[in-house]
Protein backbone atom coordinates (compact mmCIF):
# COMPACT_ATOMS: atom_id res chain seq x y z
CA UNK A 1 0.00 0.00 0.00
CA UNK A 2 1.64 3.36 -1.00
CA UNK A 3 1.67 6.16 1.03
CA UNK A 4 -0.72 8.10 -0.19
CA UNK A 5 -3.26 4.86 0.36
CA UNK A 6 -2.78 5.20 4.30
CA UNK A 7 -4.53 7.42 6.54
CA UNK A 8 -2.75 10.89 7.20
CA UNK A 9 -1.99 9.77 10.50
CA UNK A 10 0.21 6.83 9.95
CA UNK A 11 1.91 9.05 7.10
CA UNK A 12 2.49 12.14 8.70
CA UNK A 13 2.96 11.36 12.51
CA UNK A 14 3.76 14.70 13.12
CA UNK A 15 -0.08 15.57 12.98
CA UNK A 16 -0.67 13.61 15.79
CA UNK A 17 2.14 15.38 18.04
CA UNK A 18 0.54 18.31 17.09
CA UNK A 19 -3.25 17.34 17.73
CA UNK A 20 -3.17 17.00 21.73
CA UNK A 21 -1.20 20.17 22.77
CA UNK A 22 -3.63 22.19 20.60
CA UNK A 23 -6.52 20.49 22.17
CA UNK A 24 -5.19 21.15 25.62
CA UNK A 25 -4.25 24.84 25.07
CA UNK A 26 -7.60 25.61 23.44
CA UNK A 27 -9.48 23.86 26.76
CA UNK A 28 -6.95 25.50 28.86
CA UNK A 29 -7.19 28.92 26.77
CA UNK A 30 -11.48 28.45 27.39
CA UNK A 31 -11.46 27.58 30.68
CA UNK A 32 -9.55 31.01 31.40
CA UNK A 33 -11.84 32.49 29.57
CA UNK A 34 -14.58 31.32 31.85
CA UNK A 35 -13.39 33.72 33.75
CA UNK A 36 -14.36 36.11 32.14
CA UNK A 37 -17.97 34.54 31.80
CA UNK A 38 -18.30 35.05 35.33
CA UNK A 39 -17.20 38.63 35.68
CA UNK A 40 -18.89 40.15 32.59
CA UNK A 41 -21.24 37.54 31.02
CA UNK A 42 -22.92 39.99 28.64
CA UNK A 43 -19.30 40.64 27.04
CA UNK A 44 -18.12 37.18 26.86
CA UNK A 45 -21.79 36.55 24.91
CA UNK A 46 -20.52 39.28 22.59
CA UNK A 47 -16.80 37.58 22.10
CA UNK A 48 -18.03 34.65 21.72
CA UNK A 49 -20.19 35.26 19.01
CA UNK A 50 -17.65 36.64 17.17
CA UNK A 51 -15.26 33.70 17.80
CA UNK A 52 -17.78 31.34 16.78
CA UNK A 53 -18.70 32.94 13.69
CA UNK A 54 -15.15 32.64 12.79
CA UNK A 55 -14.59 28.98 13.14
CA UNK A 56 -17.80 28.54 11.63
CA UNK A 57 -16.91 30.02 8.76
CA UNK A 58 -13.99 28.40 8.24
CA UNK A 59 -16.07 24.85 8.70
CA UNK A 60 -19.29 25.97 6.62
CA UNK A 61 -16.38 27.69 4.06
CA UNK A 62 -14.80 24.39 3.67
CA UNK A 63 -18.06 22.18 3.04
CA UNK A 64 -19.43 25.44 0.68
CA UNK A 65 -15.81 24.94 -1.05
CA UNK A 66 -15.95 21.44 -1.52
CA UNK A 67 -19.26 21.31 -3.26
CA UNK A 68 -18.25 23.55 -5.51
CA UNK A 69 -15.66 21.59 -6.38
CA UNK A 70 -17.83 18.82 -6.79
CA UNK A 71 -19.45 20.73 -9.80
CA UNK A 72 -16.10 22.44 -10.71
CA UNK A 73 -13.92 20.04 -10.70
CA UNK A 74 -10.09 20.98 -10.99
CA UNK A 75 -6.50 20.56 -9.58
CA UNK A 76 -6.75 23.01 -6.68
CA UNK A 77 -9.88 21.62 -5.36
CA UNK A 78 -8.03 17.76 -5.37
CA UNK A 79 -5.40 18.50 -3.37
CA UNK A 80 -6.99 20.54 -0.63
CA UNK A 81 -10.29 17.83 -0.64
CA UNK A 82 -9.24 15.68 2.14
CA UNK A 83 -8.30 19.18 4.42
CA UNK A 84 -12.07 20.25 2.84
CA UNK A 85 -13.26 16.92 4.49
CA UNK A 86 -11.81 16.84 7.80
CA UNK A 87 -12.37 21.07 8.51
CA UNK A 88 -16.54 19.91 7.57
CA UNK A 89 -16.27 17.16 10.03
CA UNK A 90 -15.49 19.64 13.00
CA UNK A 91 -19.24 20.54 12.27
CA UNK A 92 -21.05 18.30 15.49
CA UNK A 93 -18.17 20.16 17.38
CA UNK A 94 -19.47 23.37 16.47
CA UNK A 95 -23.43 22.51 16.87
CA UNK A 96 -22.47 21.89 20.46
CA UNK A 97 -20.72 24.65 21.23
CA UNK A 98 -23.81 27.21 19.47
CA UNK A 99 -25.49 26.17 23.04
CA UNK A 100 -23.49 29.15 25.00
CA UNK A 101 -25.57 31.19 22.22
CA UNK A 102 -28.61 29.88 23.25
CA UNK A 103 -27.54 30.69 26.75
CA UNK A 104 -26.50 34.01 26.03
CA UNK A 105 -29.93 35.01 23.88
CA UNK A 106 -30.99 37.00 26.83
CA UNK A 107 -27.79 39.15 26.74
CA UNK A 108 -27.33 38.83 23.03
CA UNK A 109 -30.52 39.73 21.49
CA UNK A 110 -32.75 42.51 23.07
CA UNK A 111 -35.55 41.17 21.26
CA UNK A 112 -35.68 38.72 23.58
CA UNK A 113 -36.67 41.09 26.46
CA UNK A 114 -40.50 41.01 26.79
CA UNK A 115 -39.82 44.98 28.41
CA UNK A 116 -37.89 46.25 25.43
CA UNK A 117 -40.65 44.45 22.90
CA UNK A 118 -43.53 45.87 24.96
CA UNK A 119 -42.73 49.39 24.43
CA UNK A 120 -41.72 48.72 21.01
CA UNK A 121 -43.84 48.75 18.05
CA UNK A 122 -41.48 47.65 14.83
CA UNK A 123 -40.68 44.57 17.83
CA UNK A 124 -44.04 43.64 18.12
CA UNK A 125 -44.64 43.14 14.44
CA UNK A 126 -41.48 41.48 13.86
CA UNK A 127 -41.95 38.85 16.64
CA UNK A 128 -43.51 36.46 14.28
CA UNK A 129 -40.22 36.28 12.65
CA UNK A 130 -38.29 37.03 15.93
CA UNK A 131 -39.21 34.70 18.61
CA UNK A 132 -37.47 32.79 20.83
CA UNK A 133 -39.02 29.07 20.25
CA UNK A 134 -38.94 29.64 16.23
CA UNK A 135 -35.29 31.09 16.52
CA UNK A 136 -34.24 27.60 18.27
CA UNK A 137 -36.23 26.12 15.97
CA UNK A 138 -34.51 26.96 12.78
CA UNK A 139 -31.08 27.20 14.47
CA UNK A 140 -32.21 23.32 15.04
CA UNK A 141 -32.88 23.14 11.61
CA UNK A 142 -29.78 24.79 10.18
CA UNK A 143 -27.14 22.34 11.89
CA UNK A 144 -29.64 19.54 11.25
CA UNK A 145 -29.37 20.10 7.07
CA UNK A 146 -25.34 21.45 7.13
CA UNK A 147 -24.19 18.03 9.54
CA UNK A 148 -26.55 15.82 6.79
CA UNK A 149 -24.69 17.17 3.85
CA UNK A 150 -21.25 17.38 5.46
CA UNK A 151 -22.19 13.38 6.77
CA UNK A 152 -23.44 12.42 3.44
CA UNK A 153 -20.49 13.76 1.55
CA UNK A 154 -17.71 12.68 4.09
CA UNK A 155 -19.50 8.96 4.17
CA UNK A 156 -19.35 8.69 0.61
CA UNK A 157 -15.41 10.06 0.30
CA UNK A 158 -14.76 7.10 2.52
CA UNK A 159 -16.41 4.81 0.55
CA UNK A 160 -14.88 6.10 -2.38
CA UNK A 161 -11.48 5.51 -1.15
CA UNK A 162 -12.31 2.28 -0.54
CA UNK A 163 -13.62 1.17 -3.33
CA UNK A 164 -13.41 2.96 -6.18
CA UNK A 165 -16.67 2.88 -7.80
CA UNK A 166 -17.40 5.80 -9.94
CA UNK A 167 -20.80 5.56 -9.63
CA UNK A 168 -20.36 7.79 -6.05
CA UNK A 169 -18.49 10.55 -7.52
CA UNK A 170 -21.64 11.08 -9.42
CA UNK A 171 -23.63 10.99 -6.08
CA UNK A 172 -21.51 13.29 -4.44
CA UNK A 173 -21.92 15.78 -7.54
CA UNK A 174 -25.74 15.68 -7.13
CA UNK A 175 -26.13 15.73 -3.74
CA UNK A 176 -23.37 18.75 -4.06
CA UNK A 177 -25.40 20.61 -6.63
CA UNK A 178 -28.70 21.00 -3.73
CA UNK A 179 -26.74 21.07 -1.36
CA UNK A 180 -24.91 24.66 -2.51
CA UNK A 181 -28.25 25.58 -2.89
CA UNK A 182 -29.56 24.37 0.74
CA UNK A 183 -26.18 26.42 2.29
CA UNK A 184 -27.09 29.73 0.61
CA UNK A 185 -30.55 29.49 1.93
CA UNK A 186 -29.75 28.20 5.37
CA UNK A 187 -26.23 30.49 5.68
CA UNK A 188 -28.34 34.03 4.76
CA UNK A 189 -30.94 32.91 6.93
CA UNK A 190 -28.48 32.10 10.35
CA UNK A 191 -26.77 35.21 9.60
CA UNK A 192 -30.31 37.10 9.97
CA UNK A 193 -30.43 35.29 12.93
CA UNK A 194 -27.46 35.38 14.91
CA UNK A 195 -25.59 38.36 13.47
CA UNK A 196 -28.36 40.55 12.12
CA UNK A 197 -31.02 40.49 14.77
CA UNK A 198 -28.24 41.74 17.34
CA UNK A 199 -30.43 45.62 15.68
CA UNK A 200 -33.70 44.47 15.44
CA UNK A 201 -34.43 47.16 13.51
CA UNK A 202 -31.98 46.80 10.69
CA UNK A 203 -32.18 45.03 8.23
CA UNK A 204 -30.20 44.68 5.02
CA UNK A 205 -31.18 42.06 2.45
CA UNK A 206 -27.19 41.55 1.21
CA UNK A 207 -26.15 40.54 4.58
CA UNK A 208 -26.11 36.60 4.13
CA UNK A 209 -24.11 37.20 1.13
CA UNK A 210 -21.66 39.16 2.72
CA UNK A 211 -21.21 36.53 5.23
CA UNK A 212 -21.17 34.09 2.48
CA UNK A 213 -18.39 35.46 0.88
CA UNK A 214 -16.21 36.35 4.23
CA UNK A 215 -16.63 32.08 4.79
CA UNK A 216 -15.27 31.47 1.45
CA UNK A 217 -12.48 33.72 2.64
CA UNK A 218 -11.89 32.27 5.86
CA UNK A 219 -11.93 28.92 3.96
CA UNK A 220 -9.47 29.77 1.57
CA UNK A 221 -7.14 31.60 3.95
CA UNK A 222 -7.38 28.33 5.85
CA UNK A 223 -6.63 25.55 3.75
CA UNK A 224 -3.12 27.49 2.25
CA UNK A 225 -2.10 27.72 5.91
CA UNK A 226 -2.54 23.65 5.91
CA UNK A 227 -1.55 23.06 2.01
CA UNK A 228 1.26 25.15 2.77
CA UNK A 229 1.89 23.27 6.18
CA UNK A 230 1.72 19.77 4.32
CA UNK A 231 3.45 20.73 1.52
CA UNK A 232 6.80 20.69 3.41
CA UNK A 233 6.69 17.47 4.39
CA UNK A 234 6.62 13.72 2.57
CA UNK A 235 4.41 12.75 0.84
CA UNK A 236 3.56 15.85 -0.51
CA UNK A 237 6.74 17.32 -0.11
CA UNK A 238 7.06 16.29 -3.71
CA UNK A 239 3.84 16.89 -5.66
CA UNK A 240 2.04 19.71 -4.17
CA UNK A 241 3.22 22.05 -6.95
CA UNK A 242 3.46 26.36 -7.42
CA UNK A 243 0.78 26.02 -9.83
CA UNK A 244 -1.49 24.52 -6.70
CA UNK A 245 -0.91 27.43 -4.77
CA UNK A 246 -1.58 29.94 -7.83
CA UNK A 247 -4.56 28.78 -8.21
CA UNK A 248 -5.50 28.89 -4.32
CA UNK A 249 -4.24 32.73 -4.51
CA UNK A 250 -6.31 33.61 -7.22
CA UNK A 251 -9.27 32.77 -5.67
CA UNK A 252 -8.22 33.75 -2.29
CA UNK A 253 -8.09 37.29 -4.69
CA UNK A 254 -11.58 36.75 -5.58
CA UNK A 255 -13.18 36.07 -2.44
CA UNK A 256 -11.45 39.25 -1.30
CA UNK A 257 -13.15 41.12 -4.15
CA UNK A 258 -16.37 39.29 -3.88
CA UNK A 259 -16.36 40.38 0.23
CA UNK A 260 -15.48 43.86 -0.43
CA UNK A 261 -17.88 44.31 -3.48
CA UNK A 262 -21.13 42.86 -1.40
CA UNK A 263 -19.60 45.08 1.79
CA UNK A 264 -19.89 47.96 -0.32
CA UNK A 265 -23.11 47.40 -2.10
CA UNK A 266 -24.62 47.49 1.03
CA UNK A 267 -23.19 50.42 2.09
CA UNK A 268 -23.93 52.04 -1.22
CA UNK A 269 -27.83 51.03 -1.16
CA UNK A 270 -28.05 52.35 2.24
CA UNK A 271 -25.98 55.65 1.56
CA UNK A 272 -28.03 56.47 -1.41
CA UNK A 273 -31.51 55.82 0.04
CA UNK A 274 -30.03 57.50 3.30
CA UNK A 275 -33.21 56.27 4.75
CA UNK A 276 -33.30 56.97 8.77
CA UNK A 277 -34.28 53.16 9.71
CA UNK A 278 -31.79 51.90 7.33
CA UNK A 279 -28.69 54.23 8.35
CA UNK A 280 -28.88 53.36 11.86
CA UNK A 281 -26.30 50.77 11.30
CA UNK A 282 -23.90 53.10 9.90
CA UNK A 283 -24.39 55.95 12.11
CA UNK A 284 -22.55 55.06 15.33
CA UNK A 285 -19.81 53.03 13.18
CA UNK A 286 -19.04 55.90 10.85
CA UNK A 287 -19.42 59.41 13.48
CA UNK A 288 -17.85 57.78 16.46
CA UNK A 289 -14.43 55.91 16.75
CA UNK A 290 -15.36 53.04 15.03
CA UNK A 291 -15.01 54.78 11.90
CA UNK A 292 -11.13 53.88 12.64
CA UNK A 293 -12.19 50.00 12.18
CA UNK A 294 -14.01 50.73 9.03
CA UNK A 295 -10.84 52.13 7.66
CA UNK A 296 -8.88 49.45 8.88
CA UNK A 297 -11.43 47.10 7.38
CA UNK A 298 -11.07 48.82 3.72
CA UNK A 299 -6.87 48.83 4.22
CA UNK A 300 -6.38 45.61 5.75
CA UNK A 301 -9.70 43.24 4.22
CA UNK A 302 -9.64 44.70 0.72
CA UNK A 303 -6.46 47.14 -0.44
CA UNK A 304 -3.61 45.35 1.17
CA UNK A 305 -4.19 42.12 -0.06
CA UNK A 306 -5.93 43.16 -3.37
CA UNK A 307 -2.45 45.08 -4.52
CA UNK A 308 -0.54 42.06 -2.56
CA UNK A 309 -2.44 39.33 -4.57
CA UNK A 310 -2.05 41.18 -8.06
CA UNK A 311 1.81 40.26 -7.98
CA UNK A 312 2.35 36.58 -9.57
CA UNK A 313 5.22 36.06 -6.79
CA UNK A 314 2.55 36.38 -3.98
CA UNK A 315 0.62 33.49 -5.08
CA UNK A 316 3.64 31.66 -6.16
CA UNK A 317 5.76 31.55 -3.31
CA UNK A 318 3.87 29.54 -1.01
CA UNK A 319 5.88 30.76 2.19
CA UNK A 320 4.86 34.32 0.83
CA UNK A 321 1.22 33.44 0.51
CA UNK A 322 0.91 31.51 3.69
CA UNK A 323 1.39 35.24 5.26
CA UNK A 324 -1.33 36.41 3.58
CA UNK A 325 -3.71 33.70 4.77
CA UNK A 326 -2.71 34.19 8.42
CA UNK A 327 -3.23 37.75 7.92
CA UNK A 328 -6.56 37.47 5.99
CA UNK A 329 -7.82 35.21 9.01
CA UNK A 330 -6.98 38.13 11.15
CA UNK A 331 -9.17 40.22 8.97
CA UNK A 332 -11.95 38.22 8.98
CA UNK A 333 -12.04 38.65 12.81
CA UNK A 334 -11.33 42.10 12.58
CA UNK A 335 -14.80 41.98 9.98
CA UNK A 336 -16.52 40.03 12.70
CA UNK A 337 -15.70 42.53 15.10
CA UNK A 338 -17.01 45.10 13.27
CA UNK A 339 -20.16 43.17 12.81
CA UNK A 340 -20.72 42.74 16.25
CA UNK A 341 -19.32 45.12 18.65
CA UNK A 342 -20.13 48.47 17.92
CA UNK A 343 -24.12 47.64 18.12
CA UNK A 344 -23.06 46.86 21.65
CA UNK A 345 -21.21 49.79 22.56
CA UNK A 346 -22.61 52.58 20.13
CA UNK A 347 -20.49 55.19 21.68
CA UNK A 348 -17.37 54.41 20.49
CA UNK A 349 -14.40 51.81 19.95
CA UNK A 350 -14.17 49.36 23.00
CA UNK A 351 -11.72 46.60 22.73
CA UNK A 352 -12.27 43.66 25.93
CA UNK A 353 -9.41 41.26 26.34
CA UNK A 354 -12.09 38.47 26.20
CA UNK A 355 -12.39 39.94 22.23
CA UNK A 356 -8.76 38.44 21.97
CA UNK A 357 -8.52 35.70 24.37
CA UNK A 358 -11.98 34.22 22.91
CA UNK A 359 -11.39 33.38 19.23
CA UNK A 360 -7.41 32.80 19.97
CA UNK A 361 -9.31 29.42 22.36
CA UNK A 362 -11.59 28.84 20.19
CA UNK A 363 -9.80 28.41 17.34
CA UNK A 364 -6.86 26.95 18.69
CA UNK A 365 -9.54 23.66 19.89
CA UNK A 366 -10.67 23.81 16.47
CA UNK A 367 -7.65 23.32 15.11
CA UNK A 368 -7.02 20.20 17.55
CA UNK A 369 -10.63 18.66 16.35
CA UNK A 370 -9.58 19.15 12.82
CA UNK A 371 -6.09 17.89 13.16
CA UNK A 372 -7.91 15.13 15.14
CA UNK A 373 -9.99 14.55 11.84
CA UNK A 374 -7.62 15.24 9.24
CA UNK A 375 -5.40 12.12 10.45
CA UNK A 376 -8.23 9.97 9.91
CA UNK A 377 -8.22 9.51 6.14
CA UNK A 378 -5.41 9.39 3.20
CA UNK A 379 -4.17 12.90 2.39
CA UNK A 380 -5.00 12.39 -0.74
CA UNK A 381 -8.72 11.32 -2.62
CA UNK A 382 -6.74 8.67 -4.81
CA UNK A 383 -9.97 7.22 -6.44
CA UNK A 384 -11.53 11.04 -7.11
CA UNK A 385 -12.10 11.25 -11.00
CA UNK A 386 -10.01 14.49 -11.06
CA UNK A 387 -7.34 12.69 -9.61
CA UNK A 388 -5.31 11.77 -12.76
CA UNK A 389 -6.04 14.44 -14.63
CA UNK A 390 -4.97 16.97 -11.39
CA UNK A 391 -1.72 15.29 -10.28
CA UNK A 392 -1.38 12.13 -13.25
CA UNK A 393 1.75 13.88 -14.68
CA UNK A 394 3.83 14.38 -11.27
CA UNK A 395 2.94 10.88 -10.27
CA UNK A 396 2.47 8.27 -12.77
CA UNK A 397 5.06 9.63 -15.07
CA UNK A 398 7.24 10.63 -12.74
CA UNK A 399 7.54 14.33 -14.11
CA UNK A 400 8.69 16.24 -10.91
CA UNK A 401 6.74 19.55 -10.78
CA UNK A 402 8.33 22.93 -9.73
CA UNK A 403 7.49 21.98 -6.22
CA UNK A 404 6.92 24.78 -3.62
CA UNK A 405 9.46 24.46 -1.65
CA UNK B 1 10.94 34.87 -59.52
CA UNK B 2 13.70 33.50 -57.23
CA UNK B 3 14.81 35.88 -54.26
CA UNK B 4 18.18 36.87 -55.14
CA UNK B 5 19.43 35.45 -52.17
CA UNK B 6 18.84 33.16 -49.47
CA UNK B 7 19.44 33.60 -46.58
CA UNK B 8 18.79 30.94 -43.21
CA UNK B 9 16.09 31.81 -40.30
CA UNK B 10 16.70 29.22 -38.03
CA UNK B 11 16.25 25.39 -37.51
CA UNK B 12 12.99 23.59 -36.83
CA UNK B 13 12.59 20.03 -35.22
CA UNK B 14 9.01 18.14 -35.51
CA UNK B 15 8.00 16.54 -32.47
CA UNK B 16 4.44 14.18 -32.33
CA UNK B 17 4.18 14.33 -28.27
CA UNK B 18 3.45 18.10 -26.68
CA UNK B 19 5.83 16.20 -23.89
CA UNK B 20 8.55 15.92 -26.31
CA UNK B 21 8.12 19.61 -27.19
CA UNK B 22 8.35 20.80 -23.72
CA UNK B 23 11.40 18.32 -22.91
CA UNK B 24 13.36 19.63 -25.79
CA UNK B 25 12.46 23.43 -25.08
CA UNK B 26 13.95 22.70 -21.41
CA UNK B 27 16.82 21.00 -22.95
CA UNK B 28 17.29 23.94 -25.97
CA UNK B 29 17.30 26.53 -23.03
CA UNK B 30 19.57 24.63 -20.12
CA UNK B 31 22.19 24.86 -23.50
CA UNK B 32 22.10 28.38 -23.39
CA UNK B 33 19.82 29.41 -26.81
CA UNK B 34 17.80 32.24 -25.87
CA UNK B 35 15.99 33.26 -29.40
CA UNK B 36 13.62 29.74 -29.50
CA UNK B 37 10.36 29.36 -29.84
CA UNK B 38 7.62 26.73 -29.64
CA UNK B 39 4.65 25.97 -31.78
CA UNK B 40 1.44 23.95 -30.91
CA UNK B 41 -1.44 23.26 -32.13
CA UNK B 42 -2.97 24.13 -28.12
CA UNK B 43 -1.69 25.93 -25.18
CA UNK B 44 0.99 24.35 -22.98
CA UNK B 45 1.16 25.51 -19.20
CA UNK B 46 4.85 24.44 -18.71
CA UNK B 47 5.65 25.96 -22.34
CA UNK B 48 6.75 29.27 -21.13
CA UNK B 49 8.35 28.35 -18.59
CA UNK B 50 10.44 25.40 -20.33
CA UNK B 51 11.21 28.20 -23.07
CA UNK B 52 13.07 29.98 -20.40
CA UNK B 53 11.13 33.10 -22.13
CA UNK B 54 11.97 36.71 -20.38
CA UNK B 55 9.34 38.18 -18.14
CA UNK B 56 7.03 40.05 -20.13
CA UNK B 57 6.29 43.47 -20.02
CA UNK B 58 2.43 42.74 -20.43
CA UNK B 59 1.40 43.21 -16.90
CA UNK B 60 3.09 46.89 -16.39
CA UNK B 61 1.03 47.32 -19.78
CA UNK B 62 -2.06 46.20 -18.07
CA UNK B 63 -1.34 48.21 -14.69
CA UNK B 64 -1.18 51.18 -16.84
CA UNK B 65 -4.09 50.49 -18.89
CA UNK B 66 -6.47 50.04 -15.02
CA UNK B 67 -4.75 52.93 -13.64
CA UNK B 68 -5.93 55.21 -16.88
CA UNK B 69 -9.19 53.69 -16.76
CA UNK B 70 -9.80 54.20 -12.68
CA UNK B 71 -8.42 57.80 -12.82
CA UNK B 72 -10.17 58.63 -16.16
CA UNK B 73 -13.76 56.94 -15.06
CA UNK B 74 -13.81 59.15 -11.82
CA UNK B 75 -12.81 62.22 -13.05
CA UNK B 76 -15.32 61.82 -16.13
CA UNK B 77 -18.05 61.73 -13.43
CA UNK B 78 -16.20 64.66 -11.24
CA UNK B 79 -16.41 66.65 -14.50
CA UNK B 80 -19.80 65.78 -14.91
CA UNK B 81 -21.38 66.30 -12.19
CA UNK B 82 -19.49 69.31 -10.16
CA UNK B 83 -18.16 70.81 -13.55
CA UNK B 84 -20.44 70.87 -16.20
CA UNK B 85 -23.74 69.73 -14.53
CA UNK B 86 -24.22 70.30 -11.18
CA UNK B 87 -27.79 69.25 -9.96
CA UNK B 88 -28.40 68.56 -6.75
CA UNK B 89 -29.95 65.18 -5.71
CA UNK B 90 -30.91 64.36 -2.81
CA UNK B 91 -29.55 67.41 -0.65
CA UNK B 92 -26.13 65.36 -1.07
CA UNK B 93 -22.97 67.26 -1.95
CA UNK B 94 -22.17 67.25 -5.30
CA UNK B 95 -18.65 65.71 -5.33
CA UNK B 96 -20.52 62.19 -4.18
CA UNK B 97 -17.89 59.95 -3.78
CA UNK B 98 -19.64 56.59 -3.14
CA UNK B 99 -22.00 56.86 -6.43
CA UNK B 100 -18.52 57.25 -8.36
CA UNK B 101 -16.97 53.76 -7.34
CA UNK B 102 -19.11 51.61 -9.25
CA UNK B 103 -18.76 53.38 -12.60
CA UNK B 104 -14.79 54.03 -11.62
CA UNK B 105 -14.63 50.05 -11.05
CA UNK B 106 -15.71 49.30 -14.38
CA UNK B 107 -13.49 51.60 -16.19
CA UNK B 108 -10.77 50.25 -14.40
CA UNK B 109 -11.79 46.77 -15.69
CA UNK B 110 -12.42 47.85 -19.18
CA UNK B 111 -8.85 49.87 -19.10
CA UNK B 112 -7.29 46.94 -17.87
CA UNK B 113 -8.61 44.51 -20.03
CA UNK B 114 -8.32 46.50 -23.47
CA UNK B 115 -4.81 47.26 -22.28
CA UNK B 116 -4.40 43.67 -21.92
CA UNK B 117 -5.54 42.76 -25.97
CA UNK B 118 -4.09 45.32 -26.98
CA UNK B 119 -0.71 45.31 -25.44
CA UNK B 120 -0.61 41.36 -26.31
CA UNK B 121 -0.98 42.01 -29.83
CA UNK B 122 1.73 44.91 -29.95
CA UNK B 123 4.12 42.71 -28.17
CA UNK B 124 3.73 39.75 -29.89
CA UNK B 125 3.92 41.71 -33.23
CA UNK B 126 0.53 41.28 -34.48
CA UNK B 127 -0.66 41.57 -37.30
CA UNK B 128 2.48 40.41 -39.33
CA UNK B 129 1.80 39.19 -42.48
CA UNK B 130 4.76 37.23 -43.02
CA UNK B 131 6.85 35.22 -40.91
CA UNK B 132 9.46 32.43 -42.01
CA UNK B 133 8.42 29.88 -40.24
CA UNK B 134 5.46 29.36 -42.86
CA UNK B 135 7.97 28.98 -45.61
CA UNK B 136 8.65 24.90 -43.97
CA UNK B 137 5.72 23.44 -45.62
CA UNK B 138 5.06 21.36 -43.11
CA UNK B 139 4.99 23.37 -40.50
CA UNK B 140 0.62 23.78 -41.30
CA UNK B 141 0.69 20.30 -39.40
CA UNK B 142 1.11 22.95 -36.36
CA UNK B 143 -2.24 23.74 -36.53
CA UNK B 144 -3.21 20.50 -36.30
CA UNK B 145 -1.77 17.61 -34.48
CA UNK B 146 2.08 18.36 -34.43
CA UNK B 147 4.70 20.40 -32.21
CA UNK B 148 7.31 22.21 -33.65
CA UNK B 149 10.42 23.95 -31.81
CA UNK B 150 12.63 26.55 -33.90
CA UNK B 151 15.99 27.55 -32.55
CA UNK B 152 16.99 31.07 -34.68
CA UNK B 153 19.94 31.70 -36.44
CA UNK B 154 20.39 35.13 -34.99
CA UNK B 155 21.02 33.50 -31.73
CA UNK B 156 24.67 33.66 -30.16
CA UNK B 157 24.73 29.77 -30.03
CA UNK B 158 23.51 29.35 -33.14
CA UNK B 159 25.82 26.47 -35.34
CA UNK B 160 24.59 25.14 -38.40
CA UNK B 161 26.24 21.95 -37.66
CA UNK B 162 26.29 21.71 -34.04
CA UNK B 163 22.50 23.11 -33.55
CA UNK B 164 21.55 20.44 -36.30
CA UNK B 165 23.13 17.71 -33.93
CA UNK B 166 21.50 19.49 -30.92
CA UNK B 167 18.29 19.38 -32.24
CA UNK B 168 18.94 15.65 -33.33
CA UNK B 169 19.56 14.35 -30.56
CA UNK B 170 16.24 15.07 -28.83
CA UNK B 171 14.95 12.36 -31.09
CA UNK B 172 12.62 14.81 -32.99
CA UNK B 173 10.78 13.12 -36.00
CA UNK B 174 12.60 15.92 -38.52
CA UNK B 175 14.98 18.59 -38.03
CA UNK B 176 14.37 20.85 -40.75
CA UNK B 177 15.76 24.87 -41.98
CA UNK B 178 13.80 27.42 -42.44
CA UNK B 179 14.51 29.93 -45.23
CA UNK B 180 14.57 33.59 -44.29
Amino acid sequence: MSALERNAGEVIPELGRHQRPLLAAGALGLAVCAIGWVLEPAQFYQSYLMAYMLCLGVTLGCLALGMVHQLSGGAWGVVIRRPIGAASRVLPVMTVLFLPIVAGMQDLYVWTRPGVVAGDALLQHKQLYLNVPFFLARAGLYFIAWNVISHLLNKWGLEQDQTGDPQIARRMQRLSAGGLLVYGLTITFASFDWLMSIAPHWYSTIYGVIIIGGQGLSAIAFLIIVLEWLSRRPPLDTIIAKSHFHDLGNLLLAFVMLWAYFSFSQFLIIWAGNLPREIEWYVHRLQTSWMLLGGGLILFHFAVPLVLLLLRAMKREARLLVRLAVFMLLARLLDLYWLVAPDFHERGLALSWLDLALPLSLGTFWAGCFVYQLRRRPILPVHDPEFDEALGDILERGRRPSTAH
Amino acid sequence: MTPARSSLYGLMAEFEHPSDLVEAARAASSQGYRCLDAYSPFPIEELHEALGSPHTRLPLVVLLGGLVGCLGGYFLQYWVSVIAYPINVGGKPLHSWPAFIPVTFECTILGAALAAVLGMLALNGLPQPYHPVFNVPRFALASRDRFFLVIEAVDPRFDLEQTTGFLQSLHPREVMTVDD
